[in-house]
């Protein structure tokens, strides 16, 4: 599992770099730069941080990855976690924050 | 010639290393309860540094209604074969629910049944929206009144005169600058130590794991090289988990009621017993013998909860959410395959660490340990190491207030920051410190009972562990780094070592097979009752010395000897 960083919508506000566990992100020409992909523990906070969608995580080829991405958007309460399938089908899960697990 | 290093100076009454779970709960009791200062360390971001990064969907050390404090002691202690610290247990799991309402005043959210109850998940389980936990937390400590957050600092040791913590030392990973903190009392929270042992998925996804790859062992370096005693670092910590992914089982096992099956179809979760340890080495025994793989078999649980459960990981472990997804395939359609993990050594789920007092003080006058990294008390979880960070943090401010002497001597602070210094002079001549890393993986791994060798080890094999060990920490003295995000990696890597090697000794010493796959002792195949006792150790002179210790029975503990 990794991350991958589109350098177009990336805006350099660096909030990525400042709340990644494992400081692997780093500051490249005013953008973030995940400068270490296979160290990543795949907790998707840089995801989550990332107010511009900049932010893809993708399950590894080792691991049963087959090209999907997922990003976060957060709208008050509610996670819309968005997967873009490698055929290019996109699919929206929406969590709510006050609901707690069922199971 | 050298490269010259920024000094800054800190002076608090608390320093906390490590801004986890523990913590940042301890940085708030002391901030509630007295007008201690305190800094909290952390070498990452208090946001979501530590185990609760991507979250957690249920609280799993609660007292639910019928049953007491005394018996998750008993549950803990059978679990664990007796290799236990009670009163440990006990003062943990008097605050669990205490600690979880602290919580929830935080804003956590907590399933609440219709009577207005939290909703049990089997005996001392509750469920929870955890994706936010760490991020609740960290925001309570950093408006803490009195409380100084230093995100992206490193401490690499500790500043110990005549067996009395003075503070620590360590860098800032984003500029060239040296930390120097002075203290009253250190409280140590950096928890456990992942990345021993080659992983599951040693290549591209080599960092998918259980346990945080941050966590490094740094707590347990810094103890062990200051001549703290530790405790059960052979009690390793090898999870069941849902494969490639290593997510949690838990949330479809205990919680969808997904059963344990084998590939023929048959289940054999009460053929091998139901100790954490049982039930993996079922799971290791059953591929074994050729039955594997292993599943959770989530095809029969219904399909009704199919969408519950993929938002239960994404609030946890979203890979396996994703994972469902990229296979076109929903829990119910589906059985998820299952494996173990390689070893971490832990103080939460087993009993590695800090040998503590009573009040979680440690061997070294002054200095507390706190969830993961502090010993004897296994199954703690989340809610222990809030409740380890609480009645550390409340002892510390019951001695600070006699007063303390601040230390001012520069020899050891000089000494560690010419060390800094020298490694930062440039390229690696040979080796750096990512290829020693895997080398030291693959060590462990064949020798000292990884994956590869069914976790399974003898004498012998422990004793080469030890010496080639030993060689890498002589490799590891010509590391050198080009920045402080290198320079970081040097240490990370010294602390595992270091682990290493008093895990490879604790192994050693316990001459009995006490726990399956936690320490298959193939030289000594059953459990001796001659070691219903702690291993223990303690570095003095740069030797480990081995002590054994009798199971504490009172219901306090001090250090004495």
């Amino acid at each position: 599992m990794s991350i991958r960083i589109d350098k177009d919508k990336c805006v350099g506000c660096m909030k990525c770099l400042e709340v990644c566990p494992g400081s692997l992100i780093e500051e490249k020409d005013h953008k973030a730069h995940m400068r270490y992909p296979k160290d990543c523990w795949g907790c998707v906070s840089c995801v989550k941080e990332c107010k511009f969608s900049a932010i893809d995580f993708y399950l590894g080829a080792d691991i049963g990855g087959n090209g999907s991405t997922m990003n976060v958007s957060i709208e008050g309460e509610i996670l819309h976690w968005n997967v873009k399938k490698s055929d290019g089908t996109m699919i929206t899960i929406d969590v709510n924050s006050k609901d707690s697990n069922k199971y | 010639m050298n490269k010259k290093l920024g000094h800054k100076i800190v002076h608090t009454d608390v320093l906390i290393i490590g801004g986890g779970t523990a913590g940042c709960f301890a940085a708030v009791t002391v901030s509630r309860n007295s007008s201690l200062s305190v800094v909290i360390a952390e070498k990452a971001n208090i946001k979501r540094s530590g185990c609760l990064a991507a979250g957690v969907n249920a609280i799993n050390a609660y007292i639910i209604e019928g049953r007491t404090p005394e018996d998750y002691v008993t549950y803990a202690t059978e679990d664990a074969k007796g290799i236990v610290r009670r009163d440990l247990l006990l003062t943990a799991a008097e605050r669990f629910n205490s600690v979880t309402a602290a919580m929830e005043e935080m804003g956590l959210v907590i399933l609440k049944d219709e009577k207005g109850n939290y909703a049990a998940r089997g005996n001392r389980n509750i469920k929870i929206n955890g994706e936010n936990f760490k991020p609740l937390l960290a925001k309570a400590a950093k408006e803490a009144p009195g409380v100084t957050v230093l995100n992206k600092v490193n401490m690499t040791d500790l500043i110990v005169e005549d067996n009395e913590v003075k503070g620590a030392i360590g860098f800032r990973i984003l500029d060239e600058m040296i930390y120097e903190i002075r203290a009253g009392a250190v409280l140590m929270a950096t928890g456990g130590a992942a990345g021993l042992y080659r992983p599951n998925n040693p290549g591209f996804s080599r960092h998918k794991m259980w346990y945080p790859p941050f966590n490094t062992g740094a707590g347990y370096a810094m103890g062990i090289l200051s001549g703290a005693e530790m405790t059960s670092f052979e009690m390793r910590f090898i999870a069941l988990r849902c494969k490639d992914t290593i997510a949690p089982t838990g949330t479809i096992a205990q919680g969808a009621g997904a059963k344990q099956m084998n590939s023929l179809g048959e289940d054999y979760e009460r053929k091998y017993g139901i100790t954490t340890s049982e039930r993996l080495y079922g799971t290791v025994k059953e591929n074994l013998e050729g039955r594997g793989p292993c599943y959770l078999k989530t095809s029969v649980v219904g399909e009704e909860k199919d969408e519950e459960l993929l938002k239960a990981y994404l609030n946890m472990a979203p890979s396996q959410t994703l994972k469902w997804l990229e296979a076109g395939k929903n829990p119910s359609e589906q059985d998820v395959e299952i494996s173990g993990t390689e070893p971490y050594i832990v103080g939460g789920h087993t009993a590695s660490g800090y040998w503590v007092n009573t009040k979680r003080e440690t061997t070294i006058k002054g200095l507390y340990a706190a969830g993961d990294v502090s010993g004897g008390c296994p199954q703690k979880y989340v809610t222990g190491a809030l409740a380890e960070g609480e009645i550390a943090a409340l002892d510390i401010i019951s001695k600070l207030h006699k007063g303390y002497k601040e230390s001012v001597d520069q020899s050891f602070v000089a000494s560690k920051i010419e060390e800094y210094e020298t490694i930062l002079t440039g390229d690696n001549e040979l080796f750096t410190a990512q290829e020693l890393e895997e080398a030291m993986q693959k060590i462990m791994d064949e020798y000292a009972g990884g994956i590869t060798a069914y976790y399974q080890f003898n004498e012998t094999n422990l004793q080469l562990a030890d010496e080639k060990i030993s060689q890498l920490l002589k490799l590891w003295e010509n590391l050198k780094a080009r920045d402080m995000r290198e320079l970081l990696e040097v240490y990370e890597l010294r602390e595992r070592l270091i682990v290493c090697k008093s895990v490879i000794a604790h192994l050693y010493h316990r001459k009995e097979t006490r726990w399956h796959c936690f320490n298959e002792n193939l030289d000594h195949k059953d459990t001796d009752k001659a070691y219903y006792k702690y291993v223990n150790s303690k570095m003095t002179d740069k030797t480990l010395k081995m002590i054994y210790r009798d199971i504490v029975e009172g219901a306090e503990y001090e250090h004495k000897d």
